[in-house]
């Protein structure tokens, strides 16, 4: 693993280059496809209204996903995530529109283990709403 | 009616190995708008330590998704998958998954909870290569809303 960030040039409160993620609905498609979760309630919207939601959701491994970017942008080697965890608390509702919404993510490290290994606290956001909660990467730097 | 409690510990036969192919990862990672070169150059993967191109940190669910279908489709447990939502998730790594791994998941139940009337699920799936050695362990949690009305 070669995270290109050192431990010793980090310390708790230090903050990960903030990013903004746009999900489409396009984009939940081939999220579908790739991940093979087919199920309707992210692109569908007679469906997802049937059962309750305000219109389609994305999938919250998809937000997972991009979230996780600020940390493996940060360290270059994805390989050092040793450990990423999140709770669903809201789900990010896609408009059927060209501009679909976005989510806003932003890191700072919250500890310093031992080993060379930091904890990541990530706050990722919708529209001013938390749509992840407890969302916490483990990683190794250099 | 309540999920019944006998079924947590249990543990169900490991999945037929997936095997990693490196389009797929390309897949994802386009899918994610990820654009790593670890996940799809090789030289680059090699540069940071890695035998292969590596897997973004969320694509063991693709697979550890399907695996925990048996628990979702499991007759005796009897779990409503039109009411189940997705509560959790979290990966423990002991390596990134990488292309031309051939990964077999073991999907165990954690625990079962009754929580407001929702049944709660926390599944264990581990992950290992063709060499038994461990890869990645995903946690899910699996909240079953409860019927309206009752």
């Amino acid at each position: 693993m070669a995270a290109r960030i050192a431990f010793d040039d980090v310390e708790v409160g230090t903050e990960l280059p903030a990013q903004t993620f746009p999900v489409t609905r396009a984009a939940l498609v081939r999220y579908a496809g790739a991940s093979g979760d087919f199920n309707p309630i992210h692109w569908n919207e007679r469906f997802a209204r049937q059962v309750g939601l305000p219109d389609v959701i994305a999938h919250g491994m998809f937000t997972m996903a991009e979230a996780v970017r600020v940390v493996t942008d940060w360290t270059g080697d994805p390989g050092a995530v040793v450990e990423y965890g999140v709770r669903f608390t809201k789900p990010v509702v896609v408009p059927d529109d060209d501009a679909g919404t976005a989510v806003e993510v932003s890191a700072k490290v919250a500890a310093k283990l031992e080993d060379g290994l930091v904890r990541v606290d990530l706050l990722a956001t919708c529209g001013g709403q938390k749509v992840l909660g407890m969302s916490r990467a483990v990683v190794r730097l250099a | 009616m309540p999920l019944d409690q006998s079924f947590v510990g249990r543990s169900y036969p490991p999945t037929a190995p997936y095997e990693v192919g490196r389009e797929k990862i390309r897949e994802f990672a386009e899918a994610v708008g990820d654009a790593n070169p670890a996940y799809t150059d090789a030289e680059a993967a090699k540069a940071l330590g890695h035998p292969d191109v590596i897997a973004p940190p969320t694509f063991p669910f693709v697979i550890t998704y399907r695996a925990a279908g048996q628990v979702v489709a499991d007759p005796e447990l009897g779990l409503d998958y039109s009411r189940v939502v997705h509560g959790d998730q979290r990966f423990a790594y002991t390596r990134p998954v990488r292309a031309g791994d051939r990964l077999s998941v073991t999907v165990t139940i954690d625990s079962i909870k009754s929580l407001a009337g929702n049944d709660v699920l926390s599944v264990r799936g581990e992950v290992h290569d063709d060499s038994g050695e461990h890869v990645v362990t995903a946690y899910m949690t699996l909240v079953s809303r409860a019927p309206e009305g009752e």
